[in-house]
């Protein structure tokens, strides 16, 4: 695989250029930089495959979620419920996500062996610990490299934020560039500028364009590099995202399916997620905040998984309805769990040692629980394994070899830990 | 009842009660001879104060935190009027014949209400009922002893008789999770309160809000963590109905942390004006219990890392303990010369306030 790193440069540049010319088109050049370059697009797979991720920030707890010990020292004050799978019980905080549990799966033997907030991020969306001297590419940019066409006029890699903001997370890509860093989009909202200004008339929008156009041309007749080309791409990539402008618009959804995801912003969240990964972008992921209870674990978690647990059954449901489940894998991480011990503010810690990560689809075996904690969940007692395997697995369930090399700068480095593997039992 | 002569400048440890597992909620029964606590395991313990015997009553399966009584005072007084305190353990084993029965109703996490005889020598439930839909957060009895209310997650405060344990009347209006529910000594009205601090008063003779009362200082939508955190984690009336009281966090930095401070409300109940007492101290926490005393003082205890306990005399914050442990609850005895805590390390301490001992004061 060849490096290619001309586009990173462009992102910056054309956004720089919003000052200049100020309308949607330049806008959302800033979105899609370096998407679809015609060099990126030889080295891409067609696969057709889709990566969902939820990260539930700050540590769910897996003993109010996927293992629940109630009766024991740990356990707390919930119960478990059965679920779609005879024999599977979840806390009974997620009783909607219990009736899609026949198209999900659980591994409940994760040890991921750091209590940091950021480290633990790290070892979930990279498969990886962090190492000094390197900085591997994040989940979604893998998948947006290896899963996507280069064609899309979608970005591949989109994170859905709570609260506002928006833009780049450059560093999500590492070493495989910008072009396949998260595109952010703050609580749902389209892009800045997607659409053009009202103030602006059709007209003068295309007459604006023209002379964009002119200029450009004038300018690459001297001066062509590859940089320019993408300058120009770029340009070009922006305006099939605003023709596809609509995708964000999930007032356009059934409003008794919207009701059903929920009209808060997970839920509108979940929606807009799941109309992206209808029009093919390969991953998102939708971040849903905070679970770092260290106070009131229980009060935080009714809250927390109230908000989520309908919506997410929803999406599975909704997901299988339309025959996405097949081709779209879904996982629900965190950076870690959350202590079996009680804490005296009846708060639960960080514990990495043994919890638990939820996933499904792309045809992993649903209803399968791999991997087994002791009796108040203090420690794995079957098949543990870390972030690394869970890396090799999502790979290898859409489709991809994770023992592969990436070729920055001319130098191999595998895909995924080779230090790891996948999760084979949970394969088809 | 005699107003005691206690000094709360005096208040030190009678006796530390032990349980395995971390404690959730304590009161003192109508007669003051047993403390019955709540505990992690989802047992109620009865500690007799006059035995030192313990008993356990099982029948729930979620943790506990409503425990009320029925009477809930004694028709004669307090028949133990000091908790022993040194003397506990000389004391010879008196059976328990010689307790007065009364009705102990508790409610826990998996909303249901267990009704017991509270002075059973093997206590079994009486009545199981499915009374809320997810947590009963608390319990209280009517002064006339027949009624006993609930309210918990499904926002509701319900209605109960205590003889057959029927439903009497569902009260609907709160919003959010119902934290605490009280019975005006009057009789006529009760107050609930809720996780955003809104306190309803309702008529019981229509089930109507009369009004509400504001106590919105005791709740924070943390923006950081996008999660609310409030209620009024004790509440009560003073004897003459005069004064509510509502204790629970207020200035909140960050609620995943447990970073605020305790306070307590009170609310005049003739035209509802509200009033703060607040630790003299910078203290970080949450108040868990509040109680009038007869003397006159509010005293208060709440929990962080360790906990702490407040006397008040108007706003004046005249006094406070330090708690070894996070106190998740406080009982006063019914004589007023004792209070109680429940401590997170499975410790029910017992504080006397009896002027006058052979024993230091607890460090302040």
């Amino acid at each position: 695989m060849t490096r290619c790193n001309y586009a990173c440069q462009t992102a910056d540049h054309v956004v720089s250029r919003r000052s200049f010319l100020g309308a949607a088109a330049a806008g959302f050049a800033g979105l899609v930089g370096g998407f679809g370059s015609p060099a990126a697009a030889r080295e891409l797979s067609r696969s057709g495959k889709r990566v969902f991720t939820i990260f539930l920030h700050g540590g769910v707890s897996q003993l109010e979620t996927w293992d629940p010990k109630p009766g024991t020292d740990t356990g707390g004050p919930f119960r478990a419920i059965p679920t779609s799978v005879p024999g599977i019980h979840i806390s009974e905080l997620l009783p909607h996500t219990a009736r899609q549990m026949h198209r999900l799966a659980l591994v409940r033997g994760l040890n991921t062996a750091d209590d940091d907030h950021g480290r633990g991020a790290i070892i979930m969306q990279t498969g990886r610990k962090p190492e000094p001297g390197i900085e591997y590419p994040h989940l979604g940019a893998v998948a947006a490299k290896l899963l996507g066409t280069g064609k899309e006029d979608l970005p591949g890699h989109i994170q859905i934020h709570p609260g506002g903001g928006g833009g780049f997370n450059k560093q999500d890509a590492a070493f495989l560039g910008p072009r396949y860093a998260a595109v952010v989009v703050g609580d749902g909202k389209p892009p800045a500028d997607l659409y053009r200004p009202a103030g602006l008339s059709t007209e003068a929008d295309r007459q604006r364009e023209a002379l964009r156009q002119k200029l450009n041309a004038r300018f690459a007749q001297t001066r062509r590099t590859a940089m320019t080309e993408a300058y120009t791409e770029s340009y070009d990539q922006a305006a099939k995202v605003i023709a596809r402008g609509d995708v964000f618009s999930i007032e356009k959804e059934d409003p008794k399916l919207a009701d059903r995801y929920g009209r808060h912003d997970f839920g509108r969240h979940l929606l807009l997620a799941r109309r992206l990964l209808e029009q093919g972008v390969t991953f998102v992921n939708v971040q849903h905040t905070n679970y770092d209870t260290h106070h009131e674990n229980f009060d935080f978690h009714i809250e927390q998984l109230g908000e989520f647990d309908q919506p997410f059954a929803t999406f599975v449901a909704d997901l299988a309805d339309r025959g996405m489940l097949e081709s779209t894998l879904i996982v629900v991480m965190s950076e870690f769990g959350r202590t079996p011990k009680i804490n005296h503010l009846y708060g639960r810690d960080h514990w990495s040692k043994s919890w638990s990560v939820a996933l499904g689809g792309c045809g992993l075996k649903a209803g399968a629980v791999i991997g087994k904690s002791n009796a108040n969940g203090t420690a794995v007692t079957d098949r543990e394994v870390n972030g690394g395997h869970l890396f090799h697995t999502y790979l290898r369930a859409v489709g991809q070899d994770p023992t592969k090399n990436f070729y920055p700068n001319d130098r191999p480095i595998p895909i995924a830990d080779p230090k790891a593997s996948a999760i084979t039992e949970l394969l088809a | 009842m005699a107003i005691p002569t206690v000094d709360p400048k005096q208040t030190r440890v009678g006796v530390e009660l032990k349980h395995p597992r971390p404690l959730i909620g304590c009161r003192f029964d109508p007669s003051g001879r047993f403390l019955f606590v709540s505990a992690e395991d989802s047992t109620l313990q009865r500690f007799d104060l006059l035995t030192g015997r313990k008993t356990a009553f099982t029948g729930h399966e979620s943790w506990v935190r409503g425990i009320a009584f029925s009477p809930p005072a004694a028709a004669a007084g307090p028949a133990c009027l000091v908790p022993p305190v040194a003397e506990l353990s000389a004391l010879p084993a008196l059976g328990l014949s010689a307790a007065p029965p009364f009705t102990l109703v508790t409610g826990d996490y998996h909303g249901r209400l267990i009704w017991w005889d509270g002075a059973a020598i093997a206590p079994k439930p009486a009545r199981n009922v499915a009374a809320h839909d997810g947590w009963v957060r608390a319990v209280a009895t009517s002064p006339d002893g027949k009624t006993v209310a609930s309210c918990g997650n499904d926002h509701l405060v319900k209605l109960w008789s205590v003889t057959d344990g029927k439903p009497q009347s569902v009260l609907e209006g709160h919003a959010c999770h119902v934290y605490n529910v009280a019975f005006h000594p009057g009789g006529g009205r009760l107050v609930s309160c809720d996780l955003k601090g809104i306190v309803k008063d309702w008529d019981l003779s229509t089930s109507k809000v009369v009004r509400e009362l504001d106590a919105k200082i005791l709740h924070k939508y943390d923006t950081g963590f996008r999660a609310d955190i409030g209620g009024a984690r004790g509440m009560t009336f003073s004897a003459d109905g005069s004064t509510l009281a509502c204790t629970g966090i207020t200035n909140v930095s960050n609620a995943f942390a447990g970073v605020g401070n305790p306070l307590v409300v009170l609310f005049d109940w003739k035209d509802g004006k509200a009033k703060q007492l607040k630790p003299k101290e910078a203290y970080q926490g949450t108040g868990w219990g509040v109680a009038f005393h007869p003397a006159g003082f509010v005293v208060a205890a709440g929990g962080a890392a360790n906990g702490r306990i407040w006397f008040w005399t108007g706003e004046d914050n005249i006094h406070k303990v330090d708690v070894p442990v996070s106190a998740r609850d406080m009982a006063l005895h019914p004589s007023g010369t004792a209070l109680a805590i429940a401590g997170h390390a499975g410790n029910a301490i017992v504080y006397t306030m009896l002027p006058g001992s052979e024993k230091a004061p607890a460090k302040k």
